[in-house]
């Protein structure tokens, strides 16, 4: 007889809902400074230990350590500290927004501003980004004007989409920022091949793709790992792990083996992970990723280990599925405390500095947003035009659609 | 200046709450973050804050009220050193102001508006001819055009080296070398993502499906990135590119390989399609399909590669789009036809001239867009109308022209419009009931006996 037993059947759990005290002792957390920093153009094979570590510059008094620090001399620092905080009174006005019915639906980044935030910094102009929904980052550092994403929130008759789009799924070309799709990860591999056209084209742009660590299980993360190793694409695959996908913890798309940047071994193409609280981490990486694309070297994955703060959007509780402290217990901090104290510990700022910085920028914010209010919010003011509605729809309006608008008085 | 403050809500789907609690009273000073009421909803309660700072200048929804609609006013704040009766006054104007009207929507219009067609020759009288198969034409096309642009390139499963599964990017490899003809990894979804994403970077490239059922895996980056991204952009970034490969039903393929998607893709806003029946009709069509700046779906047949039609030798040969070709004219019947629909569609209307019924036979060529101009004027002629396609009859290409001249050539029909259509069954491997399960010459000579009553 062999031997045999019943089976079981096996669904990862998170281990911890409402009501338990929150344990994030299973996430390993090496010391900053201590993982080694590879030259960009060693082989992938070499640098494997890279994707089942966390690379940290910030230790616990603020200094920045190690091998990967000093990619960013102070003006920048000090100009990506404004960049976070920007994101942050930008979210929460707009959190409120939506409550007060200005708009149907918004998603912040609480906790999570250092990834798009220090991304941008280390990409030129031309390069393009395929973000998701919670890369707003990437905009507010490459100065696209706050009224403008207000107005695209708001769908007024400013809006650059045209009343087209749901809020925060921004686009602009100039920017870098390539329209968001309301269906997860079709990005991933459009970015790939984004790069791959830059490529054919004998250009010197690169191309970042996005994607969250829920979404890491459609086809498109898989396509896209394919033909970014095959065809050698000058692209970075971010993968940002905030440990949440709405209500499903990351062990669900990721099971409980492995990382998530581990991923990326099987397709031969290097993969770091990095402490994505820690904005001169994730700068460091970013740049290192960047640099290889430009050189012809291919494809690098990154996983940027950082927590939910907030909830997935407007239309859900996160007390309702995780504990309510577990923000609060996460190891790897917030994000913009941590760049605050690093400057403060290096004399290049200070409280006083950062709380009239603060009302600055939230002077800024509320500043745009009148501006963005005094056209229009989603039911006043002043909306797209019908006109709107058909154009775009083909390069050229096709006789039809122009009849279809006559008809309509426009 | 005196604003609103409405009663919020906790979700798009929110109609309406409950007021719980006041946290301020008329008269006090706020700032921004300030909690200013409790809100209960059925999914949770929430605390409300103050935007900005102001002073509330007067409630209008007392605590404990219920049933509180989403965006009623419950408050007014007003800035300092204005009065409530202001703020009052302020909020009376704004309630009178009346939105934008929406447009009406009035009924399509009447036939009478229909453009006249285009009945251009697709080449000058006189012009040499050649004798060519779909298959060459197809080659020809494409290599014209990587020869014309530069930024044109052909990607797919065995393209490259094996020269296409059914041989159409034949020597293609050779003259433009592995950059610009590509073999893909399978996976449809996958390249056609690449492909959507290197159009966004300013290619353009043709991908070529092994078979048309094959992309149904790639439907969600064909519908939703390529047909749509234009427009969510706002028109900044669109797709400028070509699906290509055959559609429809070959022989003892059976189910999953024998399918027409005409249909099925003529819905969607944003794509064109295409589905040519001759050699110079492929030729012209994808030459003007890879030059278009919109996604473009381009249907070919397997049966039809190696059929041989006459095509014009000119330098340049382009088809435009949404312009049918009259294969045939007559006086007594109309029957409209696309891709390989025709063939049985020009057998009948040979036959029929032998029973002396003159049928005139329209081929579409595109089906989005559709040069329903000229089915009008011809059904204006003939009173009758039979459409043939190898498609299955629910939601066909068929039914939409049948809705199409129902309203617009109504009252010139003297039968009602016959569709001839694949059966509603999925394509079964066995010979006979393959025969059986597609349209047929036979079934298009019944179908202009019954409208034409004879």
């Amino acid at each position: 007889m062999p031997d045999t037993q019943k089976l079981s059947f096996h669904v990862p759990d998170p281990g911890l809902r409402p009501g338990d005290t929150p344990d994030f002792s299973h996430v390993k957390i090496p010391q900053a400074g201590s993982v080694r920093r590879p030259e960009i153009d060693e082989s992938p094979a070499e640098m494997r230990d890279l994707a089942f570590s966390i690379i940290r510059v910030l230790n616990r008094n603020g200094q920045a350590v190690g091998p990967w620090a000093g990619s960013l001399d102070t003006e920048r620092l000090i100009e990506g500290l404004r960049h976070m905080m920007t994101l942050r009174i930008f979210d929460a006005r707009m959190m409120t927004a939506q409550r007060q019915g200005k708009t149907s639906f918004y998603m912040q980044h609480l906790g999570e501003e250092a990834v798009s935030c220090a991304f941008r910094l280390a990409l030129e102009p031309g390069d393009m980004n395929f973000p998701t929904y919670r890369q707003a980052g990437l905009l507010i550092a490459s100065g696209y004007p706050m009224t403008q994403m207000m107005n695209q929130i708001y769908s007024n008759e400013a809006d650059p989409l045209r009343g087209r789009q749901l809020p925060i799924l921004y686009a602009s070309q100039e920017h870098g920022f390539f329209t968001v799709s309301g269906n997860l990860a079709t990005q991933f591999v459009q970015a790939v091949g984004w790069a791959m056209a830059s490529a054919i084209s004998g250009d010197s742009r690169i191309a970042a793709g996005w994607i969250g660590d829920g979404s890491t299980a459609e086809n498109d993360f898989h396509a896209g790992m394919v033909f970014a190793s095959t065809y050698r694409a000058p692209v970075v695959l971010n993968i940002v792990n905030n440990q949440w996908a709405i209500s499903t913890f990351q062990g669900i798309a990721v099971g409980e083996a492995g990382t998530l940047a581990a991923r990326g071994h099987g397709f031969g193409i290097p993969a770091l992970r990095v402490d994505g609280n820690d904005y001169l981490a994730v700068h460091a990486v970013a740049k290192w990723a960047v640099a290889r694309a430009r050189r012809n070297l291919g494809p690098t994955v990154i996983e940027y280990v950082t927590y939910r703060a907030g909830g997935h959007s407007t239309s859900d509780d996160p007390a309702a599925y995780r504990p309510k402290e577990e923000s609060a217990a996460w190891p790897l901090g917030d994000p913009i405390l941590r760049l605050k104290t690093h400057l403060i510990e290096i004399g290049a700022w200070s409280e006083e500095r950062h709380v009239q910085a603060e009302a600055q920028i939230r002077d800024e914010v509320i500043a745009a947003q009148k501006a963005a209010e005094s056209i229009g919010t989603m039911h006043s003011g002043r909306q797209p035009s019908p006109r709107e509605m058909f154009e775009d729809v083909y390069a050229e309006m096709p006789a039809h659609l122009i009849r279809q608008r006559h008809e309509v008085g426009y | 200046m005196a604003t609103e403050i409405l009663m919020p809500a906790l979700s798009p789907t929110m109609e309406e709450g409950t007021l719980s609690k006041w946290l301020v009273k008329e008269g006090d000073t706020v700032s921004a973050g300030d909690i200013l009421a409790e809100i209960e909803t059925d999914k949770a309660t929430m605390e409300f804050e103050a935007v900005d700072e102001g002073i509330v200048g007067r409630i209008l929804v007392n605590e404990g009220s219920e049933g509180v609609k989403v965006n009623t006013p419950i408050a007014v704040m007003v800035e300092d050193g204005e009065s409530v009766d202001d703020a009052a006054q302020a909020v009376e104007t704004a309630q009178t102001k009346t939105p934008e009207s929406a447009p009406k929507a009035t009924a399509a219009s009447p036939a009478a508006a229909a453009p006249e067609p285009d009945t251009s020759p697709d080449w000058p009288e006189g012009t040499k001819l050649k004798q060519q198969t779909v298959r060459e034409a197809l080659r020809d096309a494409m290599a014209e055009e990587m020869r014309r642009d530069e930024d044109v390139f052909l990607m797919g499963e065995e393209v490259a080296e094996y020269q296409g599964a059914y041989k159409i990017s034949q020597g293609l490899l050779d003259e433009f070398s592995a950059r610009r003809v590509i073999d893909t990894p399978i996976t449809e979804h996958g390249f056609t993502g690449l492909a959507v994403g290197a159009a966004f970077g300013g290619l353009r490239p043709i991908v070529e499906f092994m078979t048309f059922n094959f992309a149904m895996q790639a439907m969600d980056q064909i519908v939703n990135s390529a047909a749509k991204t234009l427009y969510m952009s706002g028109g900044q970034m669109g797709a400028p590119m070509v699906f290509r490969g055959p559609n429809g039903a070959a022989a003892r393929v059976a189910a999953q390989h024998s399918q027409d998607f005409a249909a099925w893709f003529m819905q969607i806003p944003g794509l064109k399609v295409v589905m040519p029946y001759s050699a110079s009709d492929a030729k012209g069509l994808l030459k003007t399909a890879i030059r278009d700046d919109n996604p473009v779906i381009f249907l070919e047949n397997e049966i039809l590669y190696g059929r041989s039609f006459d095509v014009p030798d000119i330098d340049d040969y382009t088809v435009p789009f949404g312009k049918a070709r009259i294969w045939r004219e007559g006086e007594d019947v109309t029957i409209v036809s696309f891709g390989i629909g025709m063939s049985y569609a020009l057998e009948a209307a040979e036959i029929l001239a032998k029973d002396g019924i003159d049928a005139e036979v329209i081929d579409l060529r595109t089906l989005r867009p559709m040069d329903t101009a000229t089915i009008i004027k011809s059904v204006q002629k003939t009173n009758r109308c039979v459409t043939v396609e190898e498609g299955w009859p629910q939601g066909s290409v068929g039914s939409y022209i049948s809705s199409v001249l129902m309203q617009e050539a109504f009252d010139w029909l003297d039968a009602p419009v016959i569709n001839c259509t694949g059966k509603d069954v999925p394509l079964p491997y066995a010979a006979n009931l393959e025969k059986y399960a597609l349209t047929s010459t036979e079934e298009v000579l019944e179908a202009v006996r019954k409208v034409t009553y004879k």
